[in-house]
């Protein structure tokens, strides 16, 4: 009873505090409050319960059995060819984003391309799911736009060189669409924050542009390069609608198992679906978790 | 013996002369200083003799060898930004380390030169430092001893202490000349602090708008301006209109009032209009018998602590003039009649261009 009296007693001795600070708390706070509790019920909640039903058989009791099944071979393929093309479409989204980046930011192209490129991949980074589906369909599918061009205008079969939209590398050649303007947009900034002084502090010192490039700028950047790669790993694995719109249910990865799971058809087991849901979680988490120290690193160097 | 001489040096970009013949000899040793207002060209000379621009038109030459097509890391110029321009990535003896380095130095030997630098510096204990973990200061002084670090032939500043407080700008200054003066290292400094330039240099060379206005020890370019504007730029100076009366005896007046100058007035028609520059300092409250004598009104008093700042109106001329504080007895008041006193040789004429 004690402590809440002298708490009580305090504003009567000393007014000109909390007076002070009682108008301007909770308003800050009141601004942040939507976004705990939207973090809390599309966050928080559904990752616990989906963390809960992942250790319970369908009459909610305990049970490992869930994560044993993750080990089934159709199961850890799908968790595969999803890594696999996460990888794939990160490493060429992380290698065709950073030679746009770089183009625009280091060398004397003309000043409308950045602001341009800029707009684009602020665009084309959120175009995904079925409408990006359905626009590679419309020009890359077998009767594509596209492929029919190639075909009519020089005689040149796309799909005959093995090449499907509807496979790994249709879906991985998608994904880019999307991949490679996210590393632009996240690698601009971080090239705009190799000083031009550290190059011609280096060029004075007697460095070629080589040295100066593997000893200076090259390590300041990598964890930014890195970093994004990974996000861009976590971005593709997580994605569904667009691969579920491009392929159906022909290309065996793990946000289409785990929807079929949920949805209810045949294959219908929804602890399972849970249990794939939380290897996915922990794989986009573990990414999630290097691309943030990666960016810490690099942003205590940059400052 | 000159070391570095720069050979009508010019810089165009596009229609924009931003550097007008520029001709300076330097040297071995010497401590130039490059002192001029924003935009008149200090920093582009500076990278012209880096080797990060080419002159439009000049040579640059280094111990009698032309440079001027030089790459910067073919050059032997050690380089000093106002923005520190660390390596981020680099400790603070990796970045000591890395003109050495690059040199192909023996790591023993790297090692040895690194530890001579930061004792040099005063940060010995620094050396495993991130850039980040630093203050501006100190951060400064690695970059001072990175560029030092492999004996370049040309120590070049462009206003490395601008974005450092007040107190260790001057304590930094006087850093930098001692260890300048120690190594004997042929050294610019573009800088457009008067104080730091009249401090520091050898000589100065003070710019205006891509011109070389006057070059000369800071001696000379305070007391002696060439230009109305090195007598504006350095300084507080007193510029008075005046007419001549006769020439060769350097007599004029200043608001109707007679004096004189020292030099003759050569070549000045009677009757023309004239411009003269005075130092605060050369003036007294209190005429004497001898010099010149000029009668106006206290219209201003700033006590300033040792030194109090009066401004005398005398007509339409306004002169500042700096006496020291005298505890007995208190500075004059405003609207009292002032006579000053000035000796002749303290009046320079000055030209308008
Ligand atoms: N690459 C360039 N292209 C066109 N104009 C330039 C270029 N670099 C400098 N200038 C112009 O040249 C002039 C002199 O620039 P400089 O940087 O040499 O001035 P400064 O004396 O160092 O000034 P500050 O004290 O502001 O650093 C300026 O008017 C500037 O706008
Ligand atoms: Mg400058």
């Amino acid at each position: 009873m004690e402590q809440p009296l002298e708490a009580l007693a305090l504003p009567t001795a000393q007014p000109s505090r909390p007076l002070r600070r009682l108008p301007t708390m909770p308003l800050a706070w009141l601004g942040v409050v939507p976004f705990f509790v939207f973090a809390l019920m599309f966050l928080l909640l559904p990752t616990l319960f989906l963390i809960a039903g992942a250790f319970q058989d369908p009459d909610g009791h305990f049970t490992l059995q869930n994560l044993r099944d993750l080990l089934a071979p159709n199961i850890i393929s799908a968790y595969w060819i999803s890594i696999e093309i996460s990888a794939a479409s990160a490493l060429g989204g992380a290698f065709f984003g950073a030679l746009l980046a770089a183009a625009v930011v280091l060398n004397g192209l003309p000043g409308w391309l950045r602001p341009t490129l800029m707009t684009f991949s602020g665009v084309a980074s959120n175009f995904a799911g079925l409408p990006l589906a359905f626009a590679f369909l419309a020009t890359l599918g077998r009767m594509g736009l596209v492929t029919v061009l190639l075909s009519s205008l020089l005689g040149f079969n796309l799909y005959r060189t093995g090449f499907n939209i509807l496979s790994f590398w249709g879906l991985t050649i998608t994904y880019l669409y999307f991949q490679i303007p996210l590393m632009v947009l996240i690698l601009t900034p971080a090239l705009d924050g190799l000083k031009k002084e550290w190059r011609e502090a280096s060029q004075t010192l007697g460095a070629t542009p080589w040295q100066y490039w593997r000893m200076i700028a090259f390590p300041v950047l990598w964890p930014s390069l890195l970093g994004t790669t990974l996000l861009l790993f976590a971005n593709s694995f997580g994605a569904v609608a667009t691969a579920y719109g491009l392929t159906g249910s022909t290309l065996n990865i793990v946000t289409i198992l785990l929807y079929a799971q949920i949805r209810g058809d045949v294959l219908h087991n929804q602890n399972l679906g849970y249990a794939l849901a939380l290897g996915m979680i922990v794989i986009t988490g573990l990414s999630n978790v290097a691309y943030i120290v990666l960016r810490t690193r690099s942003e205590r160097w940059l400052k | 013996m000159t070391f570095l001489v720069l050979d009508g040096l010019q810089k165009i970009y596009g229609t924009h002369q931003v550097v007008q013949r520029f001709d300076l000899s330097v040297e071995r040793g010497e401590f130039i200083s490059f002192l001029g207002s924003s935009g008149c060209g200090k920093t582009t000379t500076l990278r012209m003799v880096a080797g990060f621009e080419t002159p439009t038109v000049g040579t640059i030459r280094v111990d009698g060898r032309d440079v001027t097509q030089l790459a910067p890391n073919q050059r032997k110029v050690g380089m000093v930004f106002q923005s520190y321009a660390l390596f981020p990535n680099m400790t603070v003896a990796q970045n000591v380390a890395f003109g050495l380095k690059v040199a192909g130095k023996s790591p023993a030997e790297i090692k040895t030169r690194v530890g001579e630098m930061l004792e040099l510096i005063k940060l010995p204990k620094l050396a495993d430092r991130y850039p980040y973990q630093m203050s501006g200061g100190q951060q400064q002084r690695v970059a001072l001893a990175r560029a030092i670090a492999t004996k370049p032939q040309i120590l070049l500043l462009d206003e490395p202490l601008s974005a450092l407080d007040a107190k260790i700008r001057v304590s930094l200054r006087d850093d930098i000349r001692t260890l300048q003066r120690e190594l004997g290292i042929t050294t610019i400094y573009v800088t457009h602090d008067q104080e730091e330039a009249l401090s520091m240099s050898d000589r100065i060379v003070v710019m205006s708008e891509g011109r070389m206005e006057q070059v000369g020890t800071p001696f000379e370019i305070y007391n002696r301006p060439a230009t109305r504007f090195v007598a504006s730029f350095v300084g507080h100076l007193n510029l008075l209109k005046a007419t001549v009366v006769a020439p060769s005896e350097g007599r004029i007046t200043v608001n109707g009032q007679a004096i004189r100058t020292a030099a003759a007035l050569n070549g000045v028609p009677v009757g023309a209009p004239l411009t003269l520059a005075l130092r605060p300092e050369a003036i007294r409250i209190g005429a004497s018998e001898t010099g010149n004598r000029l009668d106006g009104t206290i219209s201003d008093v700033a006590f300033l602590g040792a030194i109090v700042r009066i401004r005398v109106q005398v007509g339409d001329n306004r002169l500042s003039l700096d006496t020291f504080n005298n505890p007995g007895s208190p500075p004059p008041a405003r609207g009292e009649a002032v006579h000053l006193g000035f000796s002749p040789e303290d009046l320079h004429s000055v030209s308008d261009a």
